[in-house]
């Protein structure tokens, strides 16, 4: 023992310096490569290093004075806590994980959400098509210039068919699923964020966004182009209005969980209900991205009516087999 | 240690039972956090534009001039899209839990029940970001003209409630915070300093008990930190202040620094010997 450490305090961090200076070793490869960066030798030592740094932490709390030591190990021991309790499951098997079971999880424990949304947009149909059919002159009211695609009550029949079948043409159309894809993730993410003024706007944007396609179909069907435009519009219609309504759900869920926290306090029942609907955000942004592609490529491409209903069969099949089907129990975890 | 950070310690109490006093970030850190990001997120939209145009006009014109625009368009569209919704999101589900901003200020995001940090919880609160800022700041900036002043007023408003929002509550926390059960935390990576008892003692020096119990622990910290600042003109009013104090003028020759890091070392072991025997002596104020 030298002769200088005269202090117990210096003793004590001396005898242990070199162990936490392994554990900061570890803890910076960790935080830069991932758990995985570590052999297995590493992997056993880790808990143990950080066992260590923590009952040193408590004994230097109790008898050392020197601030470097204890603040050192202060900040040391919160990275190694959050290395060892943290997350260390793989990027892929997370996102298998969501896919397979979280998802359609999410969106099932969200139903009653999602039925009060269906008929919140059902309800700005209904209004919208009753009001233009019994007065043209509200579909301005509607419907926002740039969304009308000069498709209004004064086209001609003849022009508005036209649309259904011949806009845009070939060129652009990867631009234009791309710009769907960006300008239609916002809107799912403000129906969700929004939610947070106790559902005020989501409801609002969900019967808004109502509202235009009700008032769409009243002008088409006026003309006897109702089952056209059906077509035109769920080709994609049915996986982008699901996800619309998915995303006004997950608005809802958050603005009732902050408004009526029931047993839980107000902020815990936020959290709660912000983990689950961030869960029906996240998988319907890439239904988004589905519908973005049917629309951009897939509206512009096929343009039998025959073959676009069977497309808008298969995707609402296969949405609602995925979210609601039945399946077998979870399987033991391995 | 101030009343400030007393405010901001939170307790989290580890499995292993020990509790690792977390300290809540600071507002100014966390604007800055924010700031840092959004110029880091400029940079890399602007150099990617950048490569954008020069790879696509290197590409030759076999495709088509309009074909070229239009695969520019996308990539561009589709990289503006992913940086805007998952830069956040992307570096805070990462093992550091933390964006480069916050990174550089030592900060990082953790679970407020002190969980795990849900990557769902850090969708949800970057998701709100969107709304809290995003949204209002297109409304002021995107075409000003057609916006009549009314709507510009009211997303000022809206927007000072979101960004004013973390100072109105105890935890400092963001409505994104809220809803995501997120808090946000400092997560220095803290040195380990040299050992200041260990500097050279020698026995020239030897201090009275009567001497020793002039300070207690907080005088002792300050001790600790003018010594690890080696200001000279620090060193020697403490120093000056330390003699009077206990009636011990300097003698011919004497450093300051000598004298201050030999009281330092028998003032820490007093202190700590009396620690042992359970009087924790708060300062010198205590008994």
């Amino acid at each position: 023992m030298s002769q200088t450490l005269t202090l117990r305090s210096a003793r004590f961090r001396s005898e242990r310096e070199a162990d936490w200076q392994t554990l900061e070793a570890l803890l910076t490869r960790i935080e830069r490569g991932g758990a995985r960066s570590l052999s297995a030798d590493e992997m056993i030592a880790l808990p143990r290093a950080y066992r260590a740094a923590l009952s040193a932490l408590s004994v230097a709390r109790e008898t050392s004075l020197d601030k470097g030591t204890t603040d050192y190990l202060e900040a040391l021991c919160t990275r190694a806590y959050f290395a060892v309790y943290g997350n260390k499951e793989k990027l892929s098997s997370r996102l298998y994980g969501f896919f397979a079971e979280g998802w359609p999880s999410a969106v099932r424990a969200l139903w009653r959400e999602t039925l009060v949304s269906l008929v919140l947009s059902l309800l700005g149909v209904a209004v919208a098509y009753l009001l233009v059919s019994s007065d043209a002159d509200w579909y301005y009211s509607f419907m926002p210039g740039e969304l009308a695609g000069g498709r209004s009550p004064a086209s001609s029949t003849e022009s508005l068919r036209e649309g259904l079948y011949h806009d845009g043409g070939a060129s652009g159309l990867s631009v234009f699923a791309a710009f769907l894809l960006s300008n239609n993730a916002r809107v799912a993410i403000f129906a969700f964020a929004l939610g947070f003024a106790f559902c005020v706007p989501t409801v609002a944007l969900l019967i808004y966004n109502g509202c235009a396609l009700g008032a769409f179909y009243a002008l088409y069907v006026e003309r006897g182009l109702g089952v056209e435009l059906t077509g035109w519009l769920f080709i994609h219609g049915v996986t982008e209005l699901f996800a619309i309504v998915l995303a006004g759900a997950a608005g809802l869920k958050i603005g009732t969980a902050l408004a009526f926290p029931g047993a839980c306090s107000r902020l815990d029942a936020a959290a709660e209900a912000g983990r689950q609907a961030a869960g029906v955000i996240a998988g319907v942004v890439v239904m988004l991205a589905i519908a973005a592609l049917l629309e951009g490529f897939g509206r512009q491409l096929v343009t039998s009516d025959l073959a676009r209903f069977a497309i808008a069969g298969v995707t609402a099949v296969l949405w609602g087999t995925y979210f609601y089907a039945p399946r077998p129990a979870a399987e033991e975890p391995a | 240690m101030s009343a400030g950070v007393k405010t901001r310690e939170r307790s989290l109490i580890t499995p292993e039972g020990v509790d690792l006093r977390l300290k809540l970030g600071e507002a100014g850190a966390r604007a800055g956090a924010f700031l840092l990001d959004l110029t880091f997120m400029l940079i890399a939209l602007i150099v990617v534009t950048v490569l954008l145009i020069v790879a696509f006009s290197q590409l030759g014109a076999a495709p088509g001039a309009s074909g070229r625009a239009d695969a520019f368009a996308v990539v561009w569209i589709l990289f503006f899209f992913v940086l805007r919704s998952f830069y956040f999101t992307g570096f805070e589900i990462g093992p550091r839990a933390a964006t480069p901003g916050k990174r550089l200020l030592g900060l990082r995001v953790a679970a407020r029940d002190g969980g795990r940090l849900s990557p769902l919880g850090v969708l949800a609160r970057n998701a709100m970001r969107e709304v809290e800022l995003f949204l209002p700041l297109s409304f002021l900036l995107s075409d000003a003209v057609g916006v009549d002043a009314l709507i510009s007023i009211v997303a000022l408003v809206w927007c000072g409630i979101f960004v004013l929002f973390p100072l109105f509550n105890r935890d400092r926390l963001r409505a994104g915070d809220l809803i995501g059960g997120t808090w946000v935390i400092e997560a220095p990576r803290r040195k380990l300093l040299p050992d200041l008892s260990a500097a050279a003692a020698s026995d020239a020096y030897a201090f009275t008990t009567a001497a020793l119990d002039a300070y207690g622990i907080k005088e002792l910290h300050v001790l600790e930190d003018v010594l690890r600042a080696k200001d000279d003109a620090t060193l020697k009013a403490v120093a000056e202040r330390i003699r009077a104090k206990i009636g011990r003028p300097a003698k011919p020759g004497e450093a300051d620094a000598a004298f201050l890091e030999a009281y330092y070392q028998a003032l820490r072991g007093r202190l700590e010997g009396r620690l042992l025997f359970g009087q924790r002596r708060a300062d010198k104020h205590a008994r």
